[in-house]
């Protein structure tokens, strides 16, 4: 039964290209007191922008009504459980962003001298010290806009020592278990991609990579817990095995959710690794970004880390460009500072023991949903489940419905729905990641939800195929939608003229 | 459902050699298990590849997925077809929907590849 959704009116909304009626204006300016002038004469021709052809002229309050309007379509983790397993979509609380609205951290100006960021400067380099003390490591970068970012920006600094120590290598080692972005940044980088299979367990097979490890692999990026979920218990063999042939060891710390507080990758022999500050530091996060992808690195990579870094002059903070084996910005000034801001106010509110608590719920959260539905969908892999479960649509697909007709059921019942069809290796995919946010309450909805529609596919299995019905849109064509995406909205004349 | 004049990989790309020349494609059920085939990606002409790297790719509303050469040698041509139809792939996998025609380097790696009733038993379809 559907217990959290009912309808609702949403108000239709056009473009607001549609909703365009010339000379309509947002402000009015009083009349011009001083003798007016040509900004051509004054600036230069060549500095002077031509009107833009179409753009939307709208009053005020229609503008206000056209977003505010489309927000209410919209679906947030503000409104229940986003379950996107591996994006950990955890609520970002209002303290983080009170502190970020602060006038002085809001207006403060990159280009304002050092003398007068002081303030600013602490805050990252108090950041840098506590992600440093999270995972193990000896320094970080705040740099890299996002996990990707962060990826290639860690391989970056790996090709760089090994350069240094005279051979860059060829090939970098990730298994199939990783994210889909380890391979396309190691290929980024230069280097080739040897694919590493899973054991029946779901972890890493530590034969294949002891077979695969030699001295033309400059590295192993591995994610721990990996993308079932699962933590690699082998790791500490796997980085040692790695570390034997001279190679070096990325960690993709996506799933941090499931370790912070518990156990630290500088521990278990990882040599650096990213941070995916909008995931597991909870700041916005999935269109609400801007997100940050923090770098951790021991001491040997530390001299290649992005310039400029910040260093202790007497009382003050400083910028030191003088790194000259850094591998130079990956980001204009010093990363997403908002973002860095709302970081540490997180880790400040939570202490060492909440954080702790927050993993330890996150861990909680994920099992009792495993334990749920384990009698409904079918579990692949049955190793322990950290901060996410993976479910396979295997029992409902001999009814012709797959994980992608189930997500689409989900959001009838008025869940976000789970990631669907990664990863790779289960074969039809349902990956659930609750995170600690959840409690019990909202969990059970979801439980109950995911129930229902076991029972749906089992009786009626075409009402599931025909979902979402309580959408303002019914399914849409995605095969249409990818094999002949129209990208840009143009005006129904210039359709028109187009195609003639 | 699988041609007996074909040979078959692991990672379910078939070729058929004709002249010493290989046709590629990817196999019935690769295009099943992929789903709705929206774009592909093929090396151009005279491209050379080896057996088991990286021929293009095939992406699918579910995943992109790596197309492994099933044979070594050097791109004659590649499917036009698909540039605009790669919904072709899901129709007819194993006639106008091929990827490339190339020229075999190795032509005794053919040996090494699946016969047409191993691939079906490997997928655990019935011959």
């Amino acid at each position: 039964m559907i217990l959290k959704t009912r309808p609702h009116l949403t108000q239709n909304e056009p473009l607001l290209f549609e909703s365009s009626s010339p000379g309509k204006k947002g402000y009015q300016l009083p009349p011009l007191d001083v003798p007016a002038v040509d900004p051509k004469t004054v600036l230069g021709a060549e500095h002077v922008r031509d009107e833009i052809e179409g753009f939307p002229e709208v009053s005020e309050v229609e503008t206000i009504r056209h977003f505010t309007r489309l927000s209410t379509w919209n679906y947030a983790i503000d409104l229940g459980l986003y379950p996107l397993g591996s994006c950990t979509m955890k609520y970002n609380p209002r303290v983080n962003e009170l502190v970020a609205r602060t006038e002085a951290l809001a207006w403060a100006h990159p280009y304002q001298p050092e003398s007068l960021s002081q303030g600013a400067m602490e805050i990252m380099a108090e950041l840098e010290r506590c992600l440093a003390e999270i995972t193990g490591m000896d320094a970080v970068t705040l740099q890299p806009a996002a996990g990707a970012h962060g990826e290639m920006t860690g391989i970056m600094l790996i090709r760089s020592l090994l350069e240094k120590r005279g051979d860059a290598r060829k090939k970098i080692l990730i298994p199939d278990s990783a994210h889909g972005t380890n391979p396309a940044t190691a290929h980024m980088c230069g280097y080739a991609v040897q694919n590493i299979p899973s054991n029946a367990r779901g972890l890493v097979d530590v034969e294949l990579l002891e077979k695969a490890m030699d001295e033309t692999v400059a590295g192993l990026m591995i994610t721990n817990p990996n993308t079932l979920g699962v933590f690699e218990e082998n790791i500490v063999e796997i980085t040692k095995i790695v570390h034997a042939k001279g190679g070096l060891v990325y960690m993709d710390g996506a799933n941090m959710n499931a370790l912070v507080g518990i156990a630290r990758p500088g521990d278990f022999g990882v040599d650096v690794m990213h941070l995916n500050l909008h995931k597991t530091f909870s700041t916005p996060h999935g269109g609400g970004g801007p997100g940050s992808g923090a770098v951790a690195v021991k001491k040997h990579l530390e001299p290649f880390l992005p310039y400029p870094r910040m260093k202790r002059e007497g009382d003050q903070w400083a910028f030191n460009y003088d790194l000259p084996e850094s591998i130079g910005k990956v980001r204009a000034f010093y990363g997403n500072f908002g973002v860095l801001v709302r970081a540490l106010a997180y880790i400040m509110a939570h202490g060492g023991d909440g954080l702790r608590r927050a993993t330890m719920d996150a861990v909680l959260n994920a099992n009792y949903i495993r334990k749920m539905l384990e009698p409904y969908y079918d579990l692949p892999y049955k190793a322990p489940s950290m901060h996410e479960c993976v479910f396979s649509d295997d029992r409902q697909a001999k009814k012709g419905v797959r994980t992608g007709d189930i997500a689409k059921r989900l959001i009838d019942y008025g869940f976000h729905p789970y990631t669907v069809s990664f990863p790779l290796i289960v074969h039809g995919a349902l990956m659930i990641e609750p995170t600690e946010t959840e409690g019990k309450r909202e969990i059970d909805l979801f439980v109950e939800a995911l129930i229902s529609i076991a029972e749906e596919v089992d009786e009626d299995p075409q009402l599931v195929l025909g979902a979402p019905y309580l959408t303002r849109t019914s399914r849409v064509d995605e095969v249409t939608a990818a094999r002949k995406p129209i990208v840009r909205w143009r005006p129904q004349a210039a359709v028109g003229k187009a195609a003639d | 459902m699988y041609p007996e004049n074909f040979r078959y990989t692991k990672e379910h790309e078939w070729v058929s050699v004709e002249g010493g020349v290989g046709t590629i494609g990817i196999t019935h059920h690769a295009q099943g298990e992929l789903g709705d085939i929206v774009y592909v990606d093929l090396p151009r002409a005279g491209t050379v590849v080896a057996q088991g790297k990286t021929l293009g790719s095939v992406e699918s509303v579910k995943a992109v997925s790596d197309v492994y050469s099933p044979v070594s040698g050097e791109i004659l041509e590649v499917n036009e077809l698909l540039t605009n139809s790669p919904e072709k792939l899901n129709e007819d996998p194993h006639g106008a929907a091929w990827l490339v025609k190339l020229h075999l380097s190795a032509p005794d790696e053919l040996l090494h590849l699946l016969s047409s009733a191993d691939y079906q038993i490997y997928v655990g379809e019935k011959a």
